[in-house]
C-alpha cells in the first residue's frame, strides 16, 4: 500500500510526541486565558472552499479578502480595494473603480489591477467550477487600465451591478499559479482583509490571526477562530461550558440564555424569507383565487409567534416590511371569512369532505420541503393546517431536493431565500418569466407580464424613485395574482458573552455566511 | 520460540495474497462506482451547495461536464483506475483537494486512533480475560463475563454519545469533540492527549469483549490441559503456570480473531471519529458518500479493503507460525 509519506510522518510526529507528553503536559491556553484579544465563536456551517474564484465571499464580508466595494452596518455600499465609489458612465453600461493606493497581499506582494481582472476573469471562465457565476451574467470584459483603475464594460444597463463587486479579489501571483478547483489556494487562500487564516481544520474550526500590515488598521482582536459545530445543542452546550465567546443559535436554544447575567443575545434581522410555491402548472395551485384565499387565509401572525417565537416578521413578499423598499398597503390582513367567500363566489364548492371542488377538480396539492430542515416542517404543517380551514387538502410531504427538483413545476415547496444587498436579487430571479423552470429560478413558473415589465425597468435604471416605483408595481401585483404565498422573515439569532461590549448586526442573507452577526466586523471590535 | 521462521511458505501464502487483492480491489471499486452511480444524489447539486439554488440551468450543465459526472459509468470508472495506478488518485470534488491530500492530512490521526484502542483492548482484554479465566465461576469472572456480553450488545457511536455525556458534561474532566482545545491553533502532545482519551477509550471498550471472552476461553481451557496439570503438580507458582504456560497456549485463537478484527475496528473508528469531530478520514467517507465525489469515495473504499485483507493475511501468518500444524496453505 502507498501510504502518503506526509501522512505517516504526522502520524510518527503524534506518537513521539504523546511518549513525551508526559513530561511537557504544562497548560497551553493561549487563546482562552483571560483578557479579550481573543474570540472563539461557534457557527452551524462550513464553507467548501475558501477560493473567491470558487464563490467564497461573493456577497461581501469575507474576514480574510476585501472586494473593490464593502458594506457598512446599514448595507450601504462603501469603498474598499477601491479608493472611491465607481463612476457610471455609458448608461449604465461602464463602470470605472480607481484602486485604492498601497495595498499589499498578506503575503507582501502588492495588490493592482492586474489582482482584479484576474479575479472576474477567472470566474467567469467556463473551467472555473464556479456555481454563482451567472450573477455575473451582465459583464462583457473587465479591462485594467495602468496599475490602478479597473473598467467594467457591461452587455446591458445592470443598475445592481456595484453590489456584485464586492466580492473578494485573489492574488494574480498566487491563485493564478495553481488548479483553480482544486488547487493549495482553494483552502490555503492568501489576501488583503484584515484576518490571515492560520489553519482550517475541516469539520472541526477555521483559526485567524489578526493581519498586522491591515490598510484598515490592524484589528484589536489578534486571535479569532470560528469552530464548526453543527449540532445547536453541542453549540449550545458549549457556549454555556465557557469554551466559545459566542455562538448563533435557534429561538429555542437561545432563549435557555436569558437569565445568563454574562451574555447578551442579539437579533440579526434578515431578508430570509419563508415561502410556498404554487406553481401555475398545477390546476389548483396555479388558480388565482385559490392562491388569493390562500394568501389572506394564512395565519402568518401565528407563525412568527409560534414557530419562531418571535424572532421574525411576517413576509408578503421577497421585500421584508421594514425595507425602504418595501410597498406600504400591500400588507395583508389574516381574514379567514373573506377568503372562504373570494372562494364561494369563484365556484369553489365544499364537497362532503369538507374539501372544495371545482369542475369536477378536487382543491389539493403537494407541498414538499427539504427533509431533515425542522423550520421548514413547522411552517409546511401551519400552512396545511391553515389550508384545510379554507376547505383546501394541502398534502405536506418531505424530500431531498433530487426528489423535489423534478416536481417543481407540479407540486408547491416550501422554499427559503434572501438577499438584502439589492431588490433586483432576489425579485428578478423569483417572478422572472423567463426564468421560469431555469434551475432553482422562478419554482412557481410565474408568468405576469406587467411584473415582467417592471423587472426590466427597473434593472435598467439606477434613479432610485424610478426604480422604486418599478418595484412598487411588482409588489402591488402580487397582491392581486400571487405565485407564491410569502410567509415569514426569519431573525437569526446569536448569544455572545458581554465582554466584548455592545455589538452590531448587519441586515442578513439567507445564507450563513462565515461572517454573519455580531462577528460581522470582529476586526473593529474593542478588545 | 526459537526454531526458525518457515520463511519460503510464509512468502508464498503472502504472494497468494497479494494476486487475489488485484481483482479484489478492482472489483470493489467497480462496485462502489456502480452504487454511487445508482444513488439518487445528484454530485452537482452536492457541488454547488447554496449556490446551487440561484444558478442557472447553463451553469449547472457547464458544472456537470467540468466535474466529468455526464460520463457512463464504466468510462469514469476506468479513467479513475488506469489513473490511479499511475499514482493519481484525482481531484475530491467536495473537499475541493487532490484526494492524497485528503487522505495524507487524516490517516495520520485515524491511525493514532484505532491503534492506540486497538493496543488498549487487546492488552486489557487479555488481562481481564486471564483474570476471569483464573477462577471461572467467580466473582470476579461472572462480573467481567457479563460485563462483555452487554459491551458486545453496545454500539459504539452509543457509548461515545455516553462518554461525551458523562465525561465531558456531568464531570467535565475530558474535552468533548475535537483534536485540540478550540481555542488553540496548536497541535501540541498534551493536547491530542487529552482529546484522545475519550474517542480511543469508547473505541478500545467496544473492542473489549471479543479479547475477554476468546483469552478467558482459551487460558481456561489451557488450564485443563495435561502440559499445564503437570507444571502445576510440579509446584510451580500460580503466577508463572497462569502466565507462563496456559496464556501462551490459550492465546492461539486471539490471534486469528486480532486480524479478523480489522473490518470492525474500522467501521467502529468511522462512527466514534463522528461522534467525537476526530479529524480523520471518517468524516471525508461520509461525505464522499452524500456528495458522490467518485474519487474521494474509491480511494477510501481502497484503503478500508487494503486494510482488512492485510488483516486477514497478518492473521494468517500468524497462526500458522504459532501453529506449524496449520501451515500456510489457506
Amino acid at each position: 500500500m502507498a501510504r502518503p509519506a506526509r501522512s505517516a510522518t504526522a502520524g510518527a510526529a503524534v506518537t513521539a510526541l504523546a511518549v513525551a507528553a508526559a513530561a511537557c503536559a504544562a497548560p497551553n491556553d493561549d487563546a482562552k486565558s483571560g483578557g479579550t484579544d481573543s474570540a472563539v465563536v461557534g457557527i452551524a456551517y462550513e464553507p467548501d472552499s475558501l477560493s473567491p474564484l470558487l464563490g467564497y465571499g461573493k456577497d461581501g464580508n469575507s474576514k480574510i479578502f476585501d472586494g473593490l466595494l464593502t458594506h457598512d452596518a446599514d448595507m450601504k455600499l462603501k469603498p474598499a480595494l477601491a479608493a472611491e465609489l465607481p463612476k457610471v458612465t455609458d448608461d449604465g453600461r461602464t463602470y470605472t473603480y480607481k484602486l485604492r493606493d498601497g495595498v499589499k497581499f498578506s503575503d507582501g506582494k502588492p495588490f493592482t489591477s492586474k489582482d482584479v481582472v484576474f479575479t472576474y476573469d477567472t470566474i467567469l471562465d467556463k473551467k472555473t467550477n464556479n456555481a454563482s457565476k451567472a450573477e455575473l451574467d451582465a459583464v462583457r470584459d473587465v479591462e485594467a487600465k495602468g496599475d490602478d483603475t479597473v473598467v467594467f464594460h457591461l452587455k446591458y444597463p445592470y443598475a445592481p451591478f456595484a453590489e456584485r463587486t464586492v466580492l473578494p479579489i485573489a492574488p494574480q501571483h498566487v491563485a493564478g499559479q495553481q488548479d483553480v478547483n482544486n488547487g493549495r489556494f482553494t483552502t490555503r487562500p492568501i489576501g488583503t482583509g484584515p484576518y490571515k487564516l492560520v489553519k482550517w481544520s475541516k469539520g472541526e474550526k477555521l483559526v485567524f490571526k489578526a493581519n498586522p500590515d491591515y490598510w484598515g488598521g490592524a484589528p484589536k482582536i489578534k486571535n479569532f477562530t470560528m469552530a464548526i459545530i453543527k449540532d445547536d445543542d453541542v453549540r449550545a452546550t458549549r457556549l454555556r461550558s465557557g469554551d466559545l465567546d459566542g455562538a448563533i443559535l435557534p429561538p429555542n436554544l437561545a432563549k435557555t440564555f436569558k437569565a445568563d447575567t454574562a451574555k447578551k443575545t442579539y437579533a440579526a434581522n434578515s431578508f430570509d424569507y419563508r415561502v410556498v410555491t404554487l406553481p401555475t402548472g398545477n390546476k389548483v395551485a396555479g388558480d388565482t383565487d385559490i392562491r388569493r384565499a390562500l394568501d389572506i387565509g394564512v395565519d402568518r401572525k401565528a407563525m412568527v409567534d409560534q414557530i419562531l417565537e418571535g424572532a421574525g416578521k411576517a413576509a408578503y413578499g421577497p421585500v421584508p416590511t421594514d425595507s425602504p423598499w418595501f410597498t406600504k398597503g400591500t400588507e395583508r390582513e389574516h381574514d379567514l371569512a373573506k377568503a372562504k367567500k373570494l372562494l364561494d363566489q369563484a365556484g369553489w364548492k365544499t364537497g362532503a369532505d369538507g374539501i372544495r371542488k371545482k369542475d369536477g377538480v378536487r382543491a389539493a396539492f403537494p407541498l414538499w420541503y427539504l427533509a431533515g430542515d425542522k423550520l421548514r416542517q413547522d411552517h409546511a404543517l401551519a400552512y396545511a393546517s391553515d389550508a384545510k380551514k379554507l376547505g383546501i387538502d394541502v398534502k405536506v410531504e418531505s424530500g431531498t431536493w433530487e426528489v423535489i427538483m423534478p416536481r417543481m413545476p407540479k407540486d408547491a415547496v416550501l422554499a427559503g431565500g434572501g438577499a438584502p444587498a439589492d431588490p433586483d436579487f432576489d425579485q428578478y430571479s423569483l417572478l422572472k418569466s423567463s426564468l421560469a423552470g431555469n434551475g432553482f429560478n422562478n419554482m412557481a413558473h410565474y408568468d405576469n407580464k406587467k411584473v415582467d415589465a417592471a423587472l426590466e425597468d427597473a434593472r435598467r435604471t439606477d434613479d432610485k424613485a424610478k426604480r422604486q416605483a418599478a418595484y412598487d408595481t411588482v409588489q402591488r401585483a402580487l397582491v392581486n395574482d400571487p405565485g407564491y404565498t410569502f410567509l415569514t422573515h426569519i431573525d437569526h439569532l446569536y448569544v455572545v458573552d458581554k465582554k466584548f461590549g455592545d455589538l452590531s448586526t448587519q441586515v442578513e442573507p439567507h445564507d450563513h455566511g462565515l461572517a454573519s452577526g455580531p462577528w460581522w466586523n470582529v476586526e473593529d471590535w474593542k478588545a | 520460540m526459537s526454531r526458525r521462521l518457515p520463511w519460503g511458505p510464509m512468502a508464498r501464502l503472502t504472494g497468494r495474497r497479494i494476486a487475489f487483492a488485484v481483482p479484489v480491489l478492482a472489483a470493489v471499486t467497480f462496485g462502489v462506482f456502480a452504487i454511487a452511480a445508482a444513488s439518487p444524489f445528484d454530485p452537482v447539486k452536492a457541488y454547488a451547495g447554496t449556490a446551487g439554488l440561484t444558478a442557472s440551468q447553463e451553469n449547472l450543465d457547464q458544472l456537470r461536464a467540468n466535474l466529468g459526472v455526464d460520463q457512463p459509468l464504466f468510462a469514469r470508472w476506468w479513467d479513475w483506475l488506469t489513473s490511479a495506478v499511475t499514482g493519481d488518485l484525482g481531484d475530491s470534488a467536495v473537499m475541493r483537494q487532490p484526494v492524497a491530500q485528503v487522505i495524507g492530512e487524516r490517516l495520520g490521526w485515524s491511525v493514532l486512533l484505532a491503534a492506540t484502542a486497538f493496543l488498549v483492548a487487546v492488552v486489557l482484554g487479555t488481562l481481564l480475560g486471564v483474570l476471569a479465566a483464573r477462577r471461572q465461576g467467580g466473582w470476579l469472572d461472572r462480573a467481567v463475563t457479563s460485563l462483555a456480553y452487554t459491551l458486545e450488545a453496545a454500539p459504539p457511536f452509543w457509548l461515545g454519545l455516553l462518554a461525551v455525556w458523562l465525561f465531558a458534561l456531568k464531570l467535565g474532566v475530558l474535552p468533548a469533540g475535537g483534536l485540540t482545545d478550540t481555542g488553540s491553533s496548536t497541535i501540541t502532545a498534551g493536547q491530542v492527549l487529552s482529546h484522545l482519551a475519550l474517542p480511543a477509550g469508547v473505541l478500545a471498550v467496544s473492542q473489549l469483549p471479543w479479547f475477554v471472552l476468546y483469552v478467558r476461553q482459551g487460558v481456561g481451557d489451557a488450564l485443563d490441559e495435561d502440559p499445564v496439570r503437570g507444571a502445576r503438580a510440579r509446584g510451580l507458582a500460580p503466577r508463572t503456570v497462569l502466565f507462563g504456560h496456559a496464556l501462551r497456549s490459550g492465546m492461539l485463537p486471539v490471534l486469528t480473531l486480532i486480524g479478523s478484527r480489522v473490518p470492525e475496528l474500522i467501521t467502529g473508528a468511522l462512527l466514534v471519529e463522528t461522534v467525537f469531530s476526530w479529524p480523520g478520514i471518517a468524516a471525508a467517507t461520509v461525505q464522499a458518500a452524500t456528495s458522490v465525489d467518485f474519487p474521494l469515495l474509491a480511494a477510501v473504499t481502497v484503503l478500508a479493503t487494503l486494510a482488512v485483507l492485510a488483516g486477514n493475511w497478518a492473521a494468517d501468518l500468524l497462526y500458522g507460525i504459532a501453529d506449524p500444524r496449520v501451515g500456510f496453505d489457506g
